[in-house]
């Protein structure tokens, strides 16, 4: 049996967080009645002109430096022709040869420990088209909301070998862009979109076997499993001594397989031609730094150096650091308490479970930093100990109050008079004289458990190591 | 005389000095219409009540002192140009019904002064073609001859004015479209520099060649008309502002002492009609009367211009009329199979000969093993033609030359051989491909018909064309008026 | 070079044009005798030319990412022959 790898590409369109649409000063806002986000320029009408968002472009240029392309000096605007109902003018304001990013990069690390460069060929602006809606028995609508909000195509090397790696190129794909503020790659909104294409060869081959695009594919794990099965197909016909046909396949969700799509078009023949209504665009050294200087830091950068300035384990860094908000927290926090250990303990163990149950973002958190390294200053000097913290740590992330309030609100200081101690730590001997015998007889163990029952009377709230000293103090009596 | 044989400067000292109302001057013009269109057959529409609407706000600016040079004055408007609220067909059946929403930026301009529409002028449909035979509704007639056609593509514009329907009118020039109707028709024409005028509103032909300019009277209703409509607008990318921001009316002077004026003489060539030459030289001698010095120029990739004209024309028109589909405006198709059959009978139902015989070729030259061969190479041999004109200019001020080689043909003479017709473009398309401005005014008759002169200047020296224009119109002293031949009077 | 009738029928296509059997003969003609013109370009030789693109040498034109009111639904489906629920209106289309 021949061993087959497979050689898989991405293309990825996300929606550009502007406020208007590339080429008119519509808004770019999500939803709105059909049609009432359009004007005579992004409508297509006759006479009507296209004038580029600089935003688009500071944007664009942003993406690139964050996932290390080239940025062109000299890049130009392109029409993309073709007919269909939700392209107004009948071509689409592209890029063809003079993208304004090339050759970029975006590191990932399998499951294995292994990293690898996935080569990034090119990131274009383009714009958005319209959208159909096929519910009515006798037509289909058409609504224009949407033409012309900006994109950018980030068109990646055929660099990866499984669909794992695809998985990981996208995840880590979408943590830059978000870092970069550019995109908020949703999927499900549609402000991200994944195409791939895919194709198998005898391992160790340099040759290209044929190459089958993907579509329809509506989250990450669909476009893992989509590839899973592709593969296999591919790998099944040729071992069949048939041959991989090219076309485009769309996944089917429900039934796990890809279908062959209805051949409706022949192949596109899209005229490309420098659009003569727009002007080239220069990026200078000094836009392209001033871009540069308002990138904000970026994942793989800040998870170095939470590692190297906060001393934490690389893989809790690694963790806080995949999402922004979070490792924004983090930061925040450990300015006002020493122990970045201790918060990213915290943030780890508590926030993290907390956020699961209750299914919210980091974003919606009302835990302040600063009430965080509050609590923890708590526990050190004594008011509370480290159980009860828990306690007012779900609280807080509920309600948001001060952990101050919440402690005096619910009584919740940490029991520490030495009198009322020694008054509950006699009862508790008194009650429990089995406990005590055994103690006397050697069973150190007992005394855990007349701690527990000091805890308990206390309903948690007695210093634990001071009620054990108290208690052996008595005992030993 | 009657106050539709005035000019726009003559009709504003009257309105200036109250010896007329603007009301007075838009029902004037509007008579006129009434009178002559049956025979001109210049206009789709007609746009009355709207003109007098327009004439009424008109004079209550003049009354406030709030006068200029273009308020209460008539003008008449290319139907390829937005106007809101206002039918505009492109001459097209494939437009016919369409009501724009907006204005183009040059009608706003227009309306901002206090201009009058009175209204919109037929032209070759979707401005292709070089007689007006094109329209889909009517074709107009040369005022000078009824049997003949007033050339194209805005040859309403230009019939109109010689009819006196309007002080002015606007016209779109992609390869000649106004210089060579006003050319036929006996009056002033002139494309600006490529970027002067906003094309926003202008329905696109050709997005890198097309220019609208004022048809008028005289070279110094062509500078204010020039004043009023230049100008940068953040809505069209290819606008830009006139680096000397002057008033274009400085430049009128009769003086033209030591102006260097270029002939070229690759201008005497096969189809220059032998009057239309004689009409030429005339002019050339006039010039070195005025103090002028004439030198001979080459402009050796000339012959050239015309081809690659077509296809950068027709190739960014094929992409430019690629979204009439009849969905969101338009003809839309009846009867049709599916989606694509829809696209296709919308389109082969809306759309005339010429402008499907351009859509074609221009869709051929941008496929798929052919951008290289025609598209590509038409935009290098472009940058040969730009090269030509700079070094021209290096030697002199301006080019002048015929603006057709023929004066007005019979209707009907070309009209089945496509070829003959886009050689009527030849003196003035290498302008367009260089981004020059130009601008046409008449010189004399040959057999009764008006010959147009050519002024080229430098980008952005409008000036020194019309400070040619002006002393050459003084010492011509062109007075002939269109007799419409062939008509009733 | 010369057009063939087959190309012809293809260009139409990519131009979503249709034409009867006797249009057909008569523009093959026709755009035959343009395309025989216009190959008299490559008489000369543009071995070292740039094409261009733009005849005035300006670039970077933009505009400002400020939101403007959109206009008014009702003029935006105002020429439209076929809408409903405030959406033009096609054909069928089956993805």
């Amino acid at each position: 049996m021949m061993n087959y790898e497979a050689v898989i590409g991405l293309e990825v369109h996300a929606e550009l967080l502007t406020k208007t649409k590339i080429f008119c000063n519509c808004t770019t806002e999500f939803g709105g009645e059909p049609n009432t986000h359009v004007c005579p320029v992004c409508l297509g009408l006759p006479g009507t002109l296209p004038v580029l968002n600089k935003k688009v472009v500071e944007y664009a240029v942003k993406a690139g430096l964050a996932l290390n392309c080239e940025i062109s000096k000299f890049s130009k605007m392109d029409r993309k022709n073709y007919f269909y109902p939700d392209l107004p003018k009948a071509y689409q304001i592209s890029q063809y040869d003079l993208p304004l990013c090339k050759n970029g990069y975006v590191e990932i690390e399998t499951s294995d420990g292994v990293k690898k460069k996935i080569g990034l060929t090119r990131i274009h602006i383009e714009e958005d088209a319209g959208k159909l809606m096929h519910e009515n028995v006798d037509g289909s609508l058409v609504d224009y909301n949407r033409t012309g909000v900006p994109l950018i195509e980030i068109v990646s090397e055929p660099d990866m070998r499984t669909p794992e790696e695809a998985y990981l190129y996208l995840t880590k794909l979408k943590s830059v862009l978000e870092y970069s503020e550019v995109s908020d790659c949703k999927m499900q909104e549609g402000s991200l979109r994944v195409d791939t294409n895919v194709s198998v060869r005898p391992a160790g081959s340099k040759e290209f076997g044929t190459k089958i695009e993907l579509k329809n594919l509506n989250s990450f794990k669909a476009v893992q499993r989509a590839l899973e099965y592709e593969i296999k197909r591919q790998i099944k016909l040729i071992e069949n001594g048939e041959k991989v046909v090219q076309e485009t396949r769309r996944w089917n969700e429900q039934k796990g397989i890809t279908e062959a799509m209805r051949s409706k078009e022949e192949a596109h023949d899209y005229r490309y031609f420098p659009d003569p209504d727009l002007v080239p665009i220069i990026v200078s050294d000094e836009w392209k730094e001033e871009i540069r200087k308002s990138l904000p830091e970026m994942p793989e950068h800040k998870k170095e150096r939470f590692v190297a300035q906060y001393g934490i384990p690389e893989y809790d860094a690694s963790v806080i650091t995949a999402s922004k908000p979070l490792a924004d927290f983090f930061e925040k926090c450990v300015l006002e308490y020493s122990s970045a250990k201790t918060v990213s303990n915290w943030i780890m163990g508590e926030m993290m479970r907390l956020l699961k149950e209750t299914g919210k973002e980091v974003e919606e958190v009302l835990i302040k930093p600063h009430q965080m390294a509050s609590l923890l200053n708590l526990i050190d000097n004594g008011t509370i100990t480290g159980s009860i913290a828990k306690t007012v740590f779900e609280e807080m992330f509920a309600t948001g109050k001060n952990p101050e309030e919440i402690v005096d609100e619910k009584g919740l200081k940490q029991l520490s008079n030495e009198d009322e101690l020694r008054k509950i730590a006699l009862k508790v001997i008194e009650d429990n004289p089995k406990s005590v015998e055994d103690y006397k007889n050697g069973k150190d163990k007992a005394i855990g458990f007349l701690v527990g029952q000091i805890m308990k009377a206390t309903k948690g709230k007695a210093n634990p190591q001071l009620a054990n000293k108290i208690l052996l103090e008595e005992l030993s009596k | 005389m009657e106050l539709h044989e005035l000019k726009i400067h003559e009709l504003h000292d009257l309105l200036k000095n109250k010896e007329v109302s603007a009301v007075d001057v838009t029902k004037a013009f509007l008579e006129r219409i009434k009178e002559v269109e049956p025979q001109v057959d210049a206009l789709i529409s007609i746009t009355e009540e709207y003109a007098l609407k327009k004439a009424e706000e008109a004079d209550k600016m003049i009354q406030d002192g709030n006068i200029n040079d273009l308020t209460g004055i008539p003008v008449i408007i290319k139907d390829n140009m937005c106007t809101e609220n206002i039918k505009t067909t492109c001459a097209s059946k494939m437009l016919e019904d369409f009501v724009p929403p907006y204005n183009a930026t040059v009608v706003e301009k227009l309306n901002n002064l206090g201009a009058v529409m009175v209204g919109k002028a037929n032209l070759d449909e979707f401005a292709m073609g070089s007689s007006t035979e094109n329209s889909a509704f009517k074709t107009t007639k040369n005022p000078w001859d009824l049997s003949r056609v007033p050339g194209g593509s805005s040859g309403g514009s230009a019939a109109s004015v010689a009819a006196d329907e309007c002080a002015f009118s606007l016209g779109s020039d992609t390869g000649g479209s106004i210089r060579q109707p006003a050319s036929l028709c006996g009056v002033v024409g002139m494309k600006p520099t490529y970027g002067l005028v906003s094309r926003y509103g202008l329905v696109a032909f050709a997005s890198s060649l097309d220019q609208i300019g004022p048809i008028t009277k005289d070279v110094t209703d062509c500078a204010i008309v020039l004043n009023a409509i230049t100008g940068h607008d953040p809505k069209d990318s290819t606008s830009v502002d006139n680096v000397r921001k002057s008033d274009y009316k400085e430049f009128l002077k009769d003086e033209i002492k030591g102006m260097k004026i270029g002939y070229a003489k690759e201008f005497f060539r096969q189809g220059l009609d032998e009057g239309v030459k004689k009409s030429i030289e005339n002019a050339l001698k006039t010039f070195e009367e005025l103090g002028a010095e004439i030198r001979e120029i080459s402009l050796k990739y000339m012959d050239y211009a015309l081809a690659a004209y077509y296809i950068v024309a027709s190739a960014e028109a094929s992409s430019n009329l690629a979204r009439y589909d009849g969905i969101r405006y338009g003809h839309a198709a009846e009867k049709y199979e599916d989606l694509i059959d829809m696209y296709m009978v919308s389109r082969s139902e809306g759309f005339g000969k010429e402008v499907k015989r351009r859509i074609m070729l221009g869709t051929y030259a941008l496929s798929s093993g052919y951008y290289d061969a025609y598209y590509n190479k038409a935009l290098k041999v472009r940058t040969l033609i730009k090269q030509d004109y700079e070094k021209a200019f290096q030697d002199v001020d301006v080019i002048v030359g015929p603006t057709s080689p023929t004066v007005a043909f019979k209707i009907g003479e070309r009209v089945e051989d496509p070829l003959a017709m886009y050689l009527a473009d030849v003196y003035t398309v290498p302008v367009n491909i260089a981004g020059l401005p130009g601008l046409s005014l008449p010189c004399g008759l040959s057999e009764g018909l008006p010959v147009g002169l050519q002024i080229v200047g430098k980008h952005f020296d409008e000036g020194t064309i019309l400070n040619a224009a002006y002393a050459f119109e003084k010492a011509c002293n062109f007075t002939a008026k269109p007799s419409f031949k062939g008509g009733a009077k | 070079m010369s057009i063939t009738k087959d190309e012809v029928i293809h260009v139409a296509k990519l131009a979503r044009l249709k034409f009867t059997d006797e249009e057909l003969e008569k523009y093959s003609h026709q755009l035959d005798n343009i395309i025989k013109y216009v190959d008299k370009l490559n008489e000369l030789n543009t071995d070292d030319v740039e094409p261009t693109a733009h005849i005035v040498p300006i670039s970077n034109v933009f505009r400002e990412d400020e939101v403007v009111p959109s206009m008014d639904r009702e003029k935006i489906l105002m020429n439209a022959k076929e809408k409903e629920d405030g959406c033009f209106k096609v054909p069928k289309i089956i993805e």
